[in-house]
Order: structure tokens, then sequence, then C-alpha cells
């Protein structure tokens, strides 16, 4: 049974690399198709959740001397299902955006290999148990996400891209060196390993600095953040969903991982962390609300919508219980929720910037009569990113509140609030300029019906988990803030 | 079964016709029109339905947990189908007259997928169970209001709209964080379980004092009280229609509403007055009072002056919640049906006023009840109405307001009645007079700003018939006041639930 189950699981971990290579040599020419290739593998997904809500499923690879372990538990079973659905997503959105937008762009083809190796590389992160697979799974994504942003081939797009691949690498460096710090000391890669030995001493401390300085890099953490907006500016519409969903959250994901087996009751540098994503909220959101191009507003908000994860440090570090598992189900609804709102809402501006043909915001004047489904796709992903009901950040936020409340961590309120503001700020300033009735009409090009359609049933979604979130956080419970 | 279908079908008519709405061209009018009729008419059917079974001793709920802790609940009371009755019937006269009013204006699908949204959280807020399903319907309100305010896309609009958003959007987040901490403290509080709070030492007083503050600060930005109100009046450049429901209805309602439950049936009247809660909302209501009426007096657009005196009306609410005893409680609910009545109608007529002479100012006025005698008919019902003349809704609201102030003991409230009446005389009256006795155009003196002849009628009769329904209703509300299911019986009856054990 257990053994049934663990092969599937690498069956569904490993199936996006052939699929991917399939679809460069064959690169398919209708949504449907690739929905109903890929849609197993949240079928899969599916079937293990319920399996390991009782107990994790583990086990280890055995390559030469080397052993790898790896480790299925709720959560990772959780953000495993959202990491396809997203994908499929994705996948199926870009076969509609090479038809509209890219016609005769061979370099297209070139997509699904790399999409089927970052789909790998997310997979073989959440389920990780040992520094080594870690740091396999981090690089590969890595590498696929900049090969993505290289796509698009022109000038900007490959400094953007270039500049990005110098970041990850220095991210990587800082890690490599991390890792070989507490081998060094406490000698195991084995996380569960790791955690039973290694004590909170220098070396722990520096090493996991080291770690956290890689990975929040990696993440766009403020300050790091600088190189995430330029590489969405050219980005493919489809790259970018993907990359602001879930890319920067699997380093957030490994980071908050190793905090809590290394340094659980480091609660300085927890509140250190707590302040980079309040800044990041704060400056995010400024940032987005001054922004002229519709990409960039987007983009910007990835990086103030990431603070709010970082909050999780302080309200884990030392405080009650109770507190602790509220903090940790916002969280992770919180990244749940963005995830499929943000990539409904790249793919919503993407189809209001082809259909319009311009980027600014003043030339989304007359959208709100003209292209009222992706207006509407835009204002729907807005709703979970401003925290109301009854999305999943409205629900997320209402557990940060109350998690902040209760162990009277005061500033993180006042982050909170300022946070909604600002992303309200931003998004009805894209709004307001869609209502505006008197302006130059231009022309606007109609778009295949399913790209109007996935961006949709993604913002629904991320608005319906709100609702439902008693579903996949009765599952983390049962796992405990492990 | 049936418990639970009745507030998911209500909830779903609305919903479900915004999805429609959205999903049809914008050029098929006619499915439109038969389809927001139906759904609206639909509505008042399920929800006559439970007030029957309410009657009869049913209960309607469902609930589903969100968090641990923590439920989304649907239930039906006295008073939440109180407030639904009255949404749903002003729906369908709104719908009818919001069909006559944009005929032939651009964006007619935006406009009736929104408003469709607008009454689906209207009616949701209704039948909240919590404050957490209360402040998911209220925000949803925010959200599906803001297209509406800013429908005609001219920067006025815009600008007025950003506006409403910066006040409903700061408020809604005051009073989240207000809910979050009463949550926190007491855990999740059904409507009606006043014993959990009650319950609380003398040492938390200090805190459910603040708390309630918080709540009432976050409730008073949509409730239009001084200082919270500036969004209202700027919020008049939307259709008529909309400031129709905007302000009879949905939005200051909502506020009002909201302050009736936290007081009612989360901390209880006996608890809010032991706490001093209930005569601090007593005077910040008599300030709203006479503060908006005096702005009211100064204002010379007709549809500013309106918007102020709804300022000034809604506060009766919050002053009737302030007093403590049966008689205010009645006051505050029934004036809560009685207000929408009367301010629906005469929204709706200085619409009709505006669509068929082109008349925005008040001393254009001169004259219109001779071209335009059932709009001014239902216009003098309703303004008569506000000033308080017996037998109208609004004398009654008036009489138990004194009568409850007398019985709070708190005499200096008749003094504010007193002096409001006369301010609500000073500004409808000078309107009055130039309606019927001011010779006008009609007469031979001067031309209307911009006449059109939009029906048969006076003007068309899709603008017409839903303001002579409404003064009706609001004629036969203070008429009928002792027979069953009157706006009056049924908040008798909830004042009842309220003080009887």
């Amino acid at each position: 049974m257990n053994s049934a189950a663990s092969l599937l699981l690498w069956l569904a971990l490993v199936a996006p690399l052939p699929l991917g290579l399939l679809a460069w040599l064959k690169p398919p020419r209708r949504m449907r198709a690739v929905v109903l290739a890929a849609s197993a593998l949240p079928l899969a997904t599916l079937w293990l959740l319920p399996r390991v809500g009782e107990g994790a499923l583990q086990g280890s690879l055995a390559l030469g001397g080397l052993s790898l372990h790896w480790r299925l538990d709720a959560l990772a079973a959780l953000l495993l299902l959202l990491t396809q659905l997203v994908l499929l997503a994705s996948a199926a959105y870009a076969v509609g955006h090479r038809r509209a937008a890219l016609s005769g762009d061979v370099s297209h083809a070139r997509f699904w290999p790399l999409l089927g190796g970052l789909a790998f590389a997310l997979g073989l992160i959440w389920v990780a148990a040992d520094l080594l697979l870690l740091y396999a799974g981090l690089e590969l994504m890595g590498l696929c996400a900049v090969g993505m942003m290289l796509l698009p081939g022109k000038a900007e797009a490959i400094r953007a891209g270039l500049r990005y691949l110098i970041y990850a690498l220095v991210g990587s460096l800082a890690w490599l060196l991390g890792v070989a710090l507490l081998l060094g000391a406490w000698g195991t890669l084995e996380l569960a390993g790791l955690a039973a030995v290694a004590e909170p001493d220098a070396t722990t401390r520096i090493g996991m600095a080291l770690l956290a300085g890689g990975l929040l890099l990696k993440a766009a953490i403020f300050p790091l953040h600088g190189w995430l907006v330029p590489v969405h500016a050219s980005a493919w519409t489809p790259v970018s969903a993907v990359h602001g969903a879930l890319v920067v959250k699997a380093s957030f994901f490994i980071l908050i991982t190793l905090w809590r087996l290394l340094l659980p009751e480091a609660i300085t540098a927890a509140w250190v962390l707590g302040m980079l994503g309040a800044s990041a909220v704060l400056w995010g959101g400024l940032k987005a609300w001054r922004a002229d191009s519709l990409k960039q507003v987007v983009a910007w908000s990835t990086v103030g919508q990431l603070g709010y994860l970082m909050l999780l440090f302080p309200l884990l570090a030392g405080t009650a219980a109770s507190v602790a598992a509220m903090a940790w189900q916002a969280t992770w609804l919180q990244l749940a929720g963005h995830a499929l709102a943000k990539a409904a809402m790249f793919m919503a501006a993407g189809n209001l910037m082809l259909s319009t043909g311009a980027s600014r915001l003043v030339d989304l004047a007359g959208t709100s009569r003209r292209l009222p489904l992706s207006l509407m796709t835009f204002g729907i992903a807005a709703v979970t990113l401003m925290g109301l009901p009854p999305s999943a950040g409205f629900t997320a936020k209402w557990l940060l509140l109350q998690a902040s409340l209760e162990s009277g961590q005061w500033p993180w309120v006042a982050v909170l609030v300022l946070g909604t503001l600002l992303t309200a700020a931003y998004v009805f300033r894209v709004l307001r300029c869609s209502f505006v009735e008197q302006a130059p009409r231009h022309e606007f090009h109609p778009l295949p019906r399913g790209m109007d359609l996935i961006p949709l049933l993604l913002a629904l979604a991320a608005v319906g988990l709100g609702l439902v979130a008693e579903w996949p956080l009765a599952m983390l419970r049962q796992g405990g803030v492990s | 079964m049936s418990g639970a279908f009745f507030p998911i079908a209500t909830l779903s008519t609305s919903l479900v016709a915004a999805a429609i709405i959205f999903l049809l061209p914008e050029g098929a009018l006619r499915a439109r029109t038969v389809l927001n009729l139906a759904a609206a008419v639909l509505k008042i059917g399920l929800v006559a339905w439970m007030v029957r079974g309410l009657s009869q001793g049913q209960t309607y709920a469902v609930e589903f947990p969100v968090l641990e802790g923590l439920a989304f609940v649907l239930r039906a009371d006295a008073l939440g189908i109180m407030f639904a009755g009255l949404s749903s019937l002003l729906w369908l006269f709104t719908t009818i007259y919001a069909i006559g009013y944009l005929e032939d204006s651009p964006n007619r699908r935006r406009f009736f997928g929104f408003f469709s949204l607008c009454v689906a959280s209207t009616l949701g807020i209704s039948l909240a169970g919590n404050l957490f399903t209360f402040l998911i319907f209220y925000e949803l309100l925010t959200l599906s209001t803001y297209p509406l305010v800013a429908h005609r896309g001219t920067p006025k609009a815009l600008a007025a709209a950003t506006l409403y958003l910066r006040f409903t959007l700061t408020a809604g987040l005051v009073l989240m964080i207000g809910m979050v901490a009463l949550h926190t403290l007491a855990g999740d509080i059904r409507f009606g379980q006043r014993e959990i709070l009650a319950e609380f030492g003398p040492e938390q007083r200090g805190t459910l004092i603040a708390i309630f503050w918080v709540l009432i600060a976050g409730f008073g930005v949509k409730a239009g009280l001084v200082p919270l109100h500036g969004w209202l009046p700027r919020a008049m450049v939307a259709p008529a229609p909309v400031s129709a429901l905007l302000h009879a209805v949905a939005v200051v309602k909502a506020g009002a509403f909201g302050i009736v439950r936290l007081v009612y049936d989360v901390y209880g009247a006996e608890l809010s007055q032991a706490l001093g809660l209930l005569t601090g909302l007593a005077v910040v209501a008599s300030v709203t009072i006479l503060y908006a009426s005096l702005r009211a007096l100064a204002q010379v657009e007709l549809k500013r002056r309106l918007a102020f005196s709804t300022v000034s009306q809604v506060s009766y609410v919050i002053l009737g919640i302030g007093l403590f005893g049966p008689l205010g409680t009645i006051a505050a609910l029934s004036h809560l049906l009685h207000q929408g009545l009367m301010k629906i109608t005469l929204f709706f007529c200085a619409g009709n006023y505006a669509e068929e002479l082109g008349i925005h100012r008040i001393d254009e006025l001169d004259g219109a009840g001779r071209r335009m005698p059932l709009t001014s008919l239902a216009f003098s019902v309703g303004a008569l109405g506000m000033i308080g003349l017996p037998p109208l809704v609004g004398f009654l609201s008036k009489w138990y307001l004194g009568t409850g102030a007398v019985q709070a003991g708190m005499p200096w409230v008749i003094a504010v009645l007193v002096v409001s009446s006369l301010l609500n005389a000073a500004y409808f009256l000078p309107v009055l007079y130039r309606l019927w006795f001011c010779p006008g155009p009609d007469h031979g003196v001067g031309k209307w700003p911009e006449e059109r002849h939009l029906g048969r009628f006076e003007t068309s009769s899709w603008l017409l018939l839903p303001a002579l329904a409404t003064a009706l209703f609001s004629v036969m509300a203070g008429l009928l006041a002792g027979l069953p299911f009157t706006p009056l019986e049924w908040a008798t009856r909830v004042a009842n639930l309220e003080y009887l054990p």
C-alpha cells in the first residue's frame, strides 16, 4: 500500500519531464490537449492527500553511496497540488498565448521542456527531506526560471534575465557555504537528523544566516528584491504567472522549514525577518501604487505580498502554541491564495495588454466597456490580494490579525492595515483608469476564449478558497506545526 | 432540509441573477429586464415565505466552519428578516425604476450586474448569523457599490467613488480589527447569544468598551455618523437609482443595521446600558441629527439636500438604539424601515424631475407641481413624512422616540427631536412651497432647464410607478400601523424578544 503510494508520487513528480520533452518536439496546438495530458497529475495528488493525513509518506533514494531522503506530509501534498494546478493552468494558457501573441515564433517550443523541468524542481523542493535534494531542486528551479525569462530573446529580456541569473548564482553560493558549514559541524545533510543533533551555537547561526541570505535573495524578499520587477517587464505572460505564483515561494518554503529545524528559538532574528517582511509590504505596495505600467503594478505587488509570509517568523518564535498554529495556517493559506490570484492577475493583465496593444495604465481607458471579462478577472484576483472577503487572503488576514493580537505583537496589525490600504490603492488605480469613458478608442484584438476562462477560474478559486479554507487547514492541523 | 434551503435560495436569487447578467451580451435588453424582474419577484416570494414561517416558529439556518472555531452562518431571525424584507421590496421598485432611468445609456450590463451583487450583499447582511458572516457581506457591499458610484466615468464620478472607497475600506479594516479582537476575547458569538459577553467580569469592562467604540467607528462610516459622513453627499453624482438604493436601503442601512446587531444581539441592551454605551450613542446620534439638518438647510441642489437629510434621518435609528427600553428599540427598528420607504420615494422623485425637466437645483422647482402632479404628490408624502406629520410613518417614529426618551430617563432627547423636526420643516417646506405655490414655466414664467417628454403620463411610467408605489407603501405603513406584518408591528415583536426573557 505504502509502496504503491510512493510509486504514484514519484510518477507524478517525474512525469512533467517527459511531458515537457514531448511538447518540445510536438508543440500542442489546443488547450484541451494540454489539459487532458496533464490533469492526471493533480488527480494523483488528490488521491494521495487523504493517505498522508494519518502519517507522512517517506523514504530514501540510494544513489551510489549517497542516500537522499524525501518526505510527503500534508503540507507538502497540498503545495504539490497547488503547484500542479497553477502549472496546468499556465500551460493551457500558454497555448492560447502563443496563438494570440507569438504566432510564428519558433522559440516558443523551448518553453515546454523548461516548464517540465520547473514542475519537477518544484515537486522535488516540496518533498525533499535533506539539504542535498533541496539544493538540486533549488538549482534546477532557478535555471529553468532564468531560461524561461530569456525566451523572448529581446535585449531587455536578456539583460534582465542575466541579472536574475547572477543574483540566483550568488544566492546559490551563499546556500552552498551554509550547507558546507552545517555538514562540517554536524555531519549530516538529512533534515530530521540535523534537527536531532544540531545545537543553536555559533556555527549553526552562521550557517543558517548564509542559507537565509541566499534564500531571501531567491525569494525576492525586501531589500533583495531588485531583480524581480525587471525580469517580469519583458517576460511572457504564462512565465510571469508561474514565476510570481510559485517560484519565489519555493525559496520561502525552504527557509521556513530550515529555520524551524535549526533556530526555532531565535526570537531577535525572527523579528528581523518579520521587519523585513513589513518593509516589503510597505515598499512593494508604494512602488506598485506609483507604477506606470500594468505589468509593473502586478510585479511590485508580488514584492509586497511576499512580505506577509515573512510575518510567520516572529509569530512562531517563542509564542503560545495557539498563536503559532494560527500563524502557521494563515501563512499557507495566504501563500495558496496569493499563488492562485497572482497567476490569475498576471494572465488578466496580459490579456488586457494583448487586446489593447498598450501597457500603460492610462491606456486602459474604456476597457471596462470593451473587455469586461478580463477586467472582472483582474478585479476578482485583486479581492484576494486586498484580503477582502470571502477570499483566501481575507481568511488568512483574519488569522494573522488574531495571532498578532493574541500574542501582543501589535506592529503586525499596523502592517496588515497599511498593506491592505496600499493594495486597495494600487488595485483601484487600475480599475479607475478602466472606467474612464472619454478617451481615444484603440483597436481591441479578440483573444481565444480559453485565455479569458483560465484566469477567471484561478481568480474564483482564490476567492472560493477563503470559504472552504477549513478543508486544507484541517489537514494542516492534523499534520501539526511540525 | 427546508431550514437550510430558504436562506441559500434567497441569497442565490440575486447572486445567480448577477452572474447571468454578466454573461448576457450588452444588447440583450429584454432578457436582462425579464431576469431582473423575475429574480426580484422570486426573492420577495422567498422572503415572504420565511416571514410566514418565522411567525409560526420555523427556523431557517445554515452554517459551515471556515476556520477552527469560526463559522459562516446564515440564519433568518425576526430582526434579520425585517431588513431582508425591506431590501427585497425596494429592490423590485428600484429595478423597475433603473430600467426606465438607464434606457439607452451605455454599460447597462455592468450596472445591473453590480446592482444585483449589491442587493445580494444586502441580503447577506440581513441574514448573517454572526459578525464574521456580517463582515463578509458588508465588504462585498463596498466592492459592489464602487462600480455603481463610478458608473458615469466622469472625473467627478471617479473622484467621488475614490473618496467613497477610502472611507469604506478603512472602515472595513477598523471593523475587522474590532471583530478579531472580540473574537480573541470571547470566541465566535452568534447573534442573539447575549449571555456570552454579559458573563464577563468587571475587569474586562474597559476592553469591552474599547472594542465597542472601535466597532461603532467601523459601522459609523456607512451609517453616516458625523464626522464620518463625508463620502455620502459626494456620492450623489451616481445615477438616481443608485442614490436611491445607497441611501434608502443598501449602504447607510447596512451601517445602521450593524449597530443594531452589535447592541441588541452581541452586547445586549442591558450590558450596553450598564457599560454606559447607550448614552454615548444617543449623544453621537443627536449631534449628527442636528449638524446634518443644518447642513441640509444650506444646500441648493435637491439631491445634496436629500443626502444631508439622510445623514440626519439615519441617526434617528441610532438615537432609538441609544434609548434604553422597548419603546426606543421599537422606534429604532421601525424607523429603519420607515425611513427607507420615505427616502427612496424622495430620491425617485428627484430623479424624475432631473430626467423629465432637467431640474437639479431647488430654485428650478417652481411650479413643477402643475407639470408633474403625481411625482410632486409622492414627493410631498415623503417630505411630510420626514417632518413627522401624522398619520404618516415618520410621525410614528418620532412618537416612539419621544416616549422612548421619557422611558429611558433622557428628556433632553425630546428637545433634540423638537429642534430637528423644526429643521426638517425648514428644509422641506420651502421645496413643497415651490412645487405647489410658486408660478413656474407651466404658468408661463420662465422655462424648464431641459424638458423632455419621456412618456404618456407626466414622465415615463417606469419612473413614475415606483415612486407612487413606495409613497403608497409609506402611507399605508402609517395608516395600518396596528395590523400584523407592518413595520411597526414587527418591530414591536422584535423589541419584545429583546427585553422579555
